[in-house]
C-alpha cells in the first residue's frame, strides 16, 4: 500500500495556516480521547484476531459517522517505516501507534480513520484515540467537535465505562475522562530570558505537564513545548479544559511580556540572532534537522514581533513539517540515514523562503507544495 | 524536628498510617521518604507510573496485604503483579478485579478516585449495568473517609469505614 497524502485536505495539517487564536505563539491545540472496546482485551494484551475486529468495527462505526463517514482509512500496519514515520512527522499518529518505539514493532490492526482534521487512531495503547487538531489556542471549539465525534461512535461501539472510574483505558494514568489536551506553544522569549524553567516548574505544580515537540519522552527542539493536563479523573472535561485554558493564557501572556523587554532591552541582541537565524536559513547549503529547528525558532521570533516580515507563520510552520527527516527522505526519494538529506533540506528551505521573499513583506499561503 | 530515619535532615513529610485500627506516624525527609517509595505531592511530578507501580500491592504505606500481587483478573488471566511489570493493565474487568489497589493509585495519580465527567449510556441498552457499578454512596463514603483520613480525622475515618464495610 503506498500512502498518498494529498488525498486529504492540506495533507493532514488544517492548523498550518496559523488562523487559530494567539497564532503568534501557539501552533496548534490538539485534544485527545481514549475509548476501549468494552468485552476486548486492551490493544497490548489483545490477539492479533481482537485487534482486527476493533479495527474492523471502528471503520463501521466511523462510515456510520456524520463526521467520518468520507474520512480516508490508513492501515499502518501495512506501511512501510519511512511512511509511518512520515504520518508522525505530520502529528497524524502518536509515536505508539506508528511503532516507531524502540524495541516494539507496529500494532496489529493499527491504523488511523481521518479527514485531516478529526481523526480516530485506531489500536494505539487505547482501542480508539479520538484526535482532533485546531490552529491556535483553541480548546473549546476542539472540545466541541471530539464530543461530537464520541457521542456518534459510542452509540455503535459499546464503550468501556465504569461507574466510579469512567471511561476505563489500557494504562490508569488515562482513566476516567480519557481526556488530554496538549497546546503547541513557542516559547523562545522566556528561554531567552532564563525564566523557563520557573515557568515550567509552576506548571507542574497546577497539575499540568510538559513534553517535547513529538509528544512524550520526546525533548525539546526549537523552543516549542507542549502543554497538557496531567490528571485525566476526578475533573469534568469542562473543568479540565478551562483549567488549562486558564494556566496557557498565562504562560501566553509570561512570554508576550519576555519578548517585550527583549526587544525593549536588548534590541540589537535580538535582532542580531533573528537575522542570523535567516541568513543561515536562506543560503546555508547543508542543514540538520535540529540546526533547522532552532533557526526555525529565531525566524518565528522575529516574525512575532515584527522585525522580519519577508516570511509568514504560514511558510514557517510549513517548514516545521516538511523540514522533518522522513519529509526530506521522501522529497528526496531517499532512505532515512541518507548522508545527502542535510543538503535536499537546505535546499528545500531556501526554496520556500525565497518565495516568500519574492512576494514581498507579509506574503500570504505559499503555493509551493511539499 | 528531624527525620526520624536519617536523623540529619528536617522532617517534612508527615505520613500517618492506620492499619486495622493501629495508627502509626512517621516524620521524614524528603529524601527518606522516596528512598522508602513513599510518594508526596511534591515529589509527585518528579516520578513516572512506575515508582507508584512499585509500590502497589507491596504493603508499603499502603493497607494493602500482598497477597495482592498474585490476584488474577477472571476475564483477561492477568495478574497484579503483570500490571506492575508493564504499566498497563490487561482489559477492563482488571480495574474491578484490582479494585481497592487501582483506587489508591487512582487517587495517587489524579487526586480522585471518581469520575464526574460526561457519563456515559451504553448502546447495549440499560439492562446491562455499567462494570463494577458500587453503589454510589459507597463512592462517596469512600471518598469521604480519604479526605477523613487526609485530614486525620480518626474518628470520624473509623465510623465511615464501618459504614462501607457494612454496605459491602
Amino acid at each position: 500500500m503506498t500512502l498518498d497524502l494529498d488525498l486529504l485536505p492540506d495533507g493532514g495539517m488544517p492548523w498550518l495556516d496559523a488562523s487559530g487564536p494567539e497564532g503568534q505563539i501557539v501552533l496548534s491545540t490538539r485534544i485527545r480521547l481514549a475509548r476501549n472496546m468494552r468485552g476486548v482485551r486492551f490493544p497490548p494484551h489483545a490477539s492479533d484476531a481482537e485487534l482486527e475486529e476493533v479495527r474492523a468495527a471502528v471503520v463501521a462505526a466511523a462510515r456510520a459517522s456524520s463526521r467520518l463517514r468520507d474520512a480516508v482509512v490508513i492501515e499502518i500496519d501495512e506501511l512501510p517505516r519511512l511512511e509511518r514515520q512520515l504520518l508522525h512527522e505530520r502529528h497524524l499518529i502518536s509515536r505508539d501507534l506508528a511503532g516507531l518505539e524502540s524495541g516494539k514493532a507496529v500494532r496489529r490492526g493499527a491504523a488511523v480513520v481521518t479527514d485531516g482534521a478529526i481523526a480516530a487512531m485506531v489500536n494505539e495503547e487505547d482501542h480508539l484515540r479520538l484526535q482532533v487538531v485546531k490552529s491556535g489556542f483553541a480548546p473549546s471549539p476542539a472540545y466541541a467537535d471530539l464530543e461530537q465525534l464520541d457521542r456518534e461512535l459510542g452509540t455503535q461501539i459499546p464503550f468501556a465505562f465504569h461507574g466510579e472510574f469512567g471511561y476505563l483505558t489500557s494504562c490508569p494514568t488515562n482513566a476516567g475522562t480519557g481526556l488530554r489536551a496538549s497546546v503547541l506553544i513557542h516559547l523562545p522569549g522566556l528561554v531567552l530570558t532564563k525564566e523557563i524553567a520557573k515557568v515550567l516548574q509552576g506548571l507542574a505544580q497546577v497539575g499540568l505537564t510538559f513534553r517535547g515537540l513529538y509528544g512524550e519522552g520526546s525533548e525539546v527542539v526549537g523552543n516549542l513545548f507542549q502543554l497538557s493536563n496531567q490528571t485525566t479523573l476526578g475533573k469534568s472535561e469542562e473543568e479540565l479544559l478551562d483549567h488549562l485554558s486558564k494556566i496557557v493564557r498565562q504562560v501566553i501572556e509570561y512570554e508576550r511580556q519576555a519578548r517585550d523587554r527583549l526587544v525593549q532591552n536588548a534590541p540589537t541582541v535580538i535582532g542580531d540572532k533573528v537575522w542570523r537565524a535567516y541568513g543561515l536559513l536562506r543560503y546555508a547549503r547543508s542543514l540538520s534537522f535540529e540546526e533547522t529547528m532552532n533557526l526555525l525558532s529565531g525566524v518565528r521570533l522575529g516574525a512575532g514581533v515584527g522585525l522580519i516580515d519577508e516570511v509568514s507563520i504560514y511558510t514557517l510552520n510549513k517548514l516545521l513539517v516538511y523540514a522533518q527527516p522522513a519529509h526530506v527522505a521522501r522529497r528526496a526519494e531517499r532512505g532515512l540515514t541518507d548522508p545527502d538529506l542535510p543538503a535536499v533540506r537546505a535546499t528545500f528551505v531556501r526554496q520556500l523562503l525565497d518565495d516568500d521573499a519574492r512576494r514581498g513583506p507579509r506574503a500570504g499561503p505559499s503555493t509551493s507544495d511539499g | 524536628m528531624q527525620c526520624q530515619r536519617c536523623g540529619e535532615r528536617p522532617a517534612v513529610i508527615h505520613l500517618t498510617t492506620i492499619v486495622d485500627n493501629t495508627h502509626t506516624e512517621q516524620h521524614l525527609c524528603e529524601a527518606c521518604a522516596v528512598a522508602q517509595g513513599i510518594q508526596t505531592e511534591a515529589t509527585l511530578a518528579k516520578f513516572p507510573i512506575g515508582n507508584f507501580l512499585a509500590t502497589l500491592g507491596s504493603g508499603t504505606a499502603t493497607a494493602q496485604p500482598t497477597t495482592d500481587a498474585e490476584q488474577r483478573c477472571s476475564a483477561c488471566g492477568a495478574t497484579l503483579q503483570d500490571f506492575r511489570d508493564s504499566g498497563r493493565l490487561g482489559c477492563s474487568v482488571c480495574y474491578d478485579a484490582f479494585g481497592a489497589s487501582l483506587r489508591m493509585l487512582l487517587r495517587r495519580i489524579h487526586g480522585s478516585s471518581r469520575h464526574v465527567g460526561e457519563p456515559y449510556a451504553s448502546p447495549l441498552g440499560m439492562d446491562v449495568p455499567p462494570e463494577g457499578e458500587p453503589a454510589a454512596e459507597v463512592a462517596a463514603l469512600r471518598e469521604q473517609l480519604q479526605r477523613a483520613v487526609e485530614a486525620e480525622n480518626f474518628e470520624l475515618a473509623a465510623r465511615l469505614r464501618d459504614e462501607i464495610r457494612s454496605r459491602e
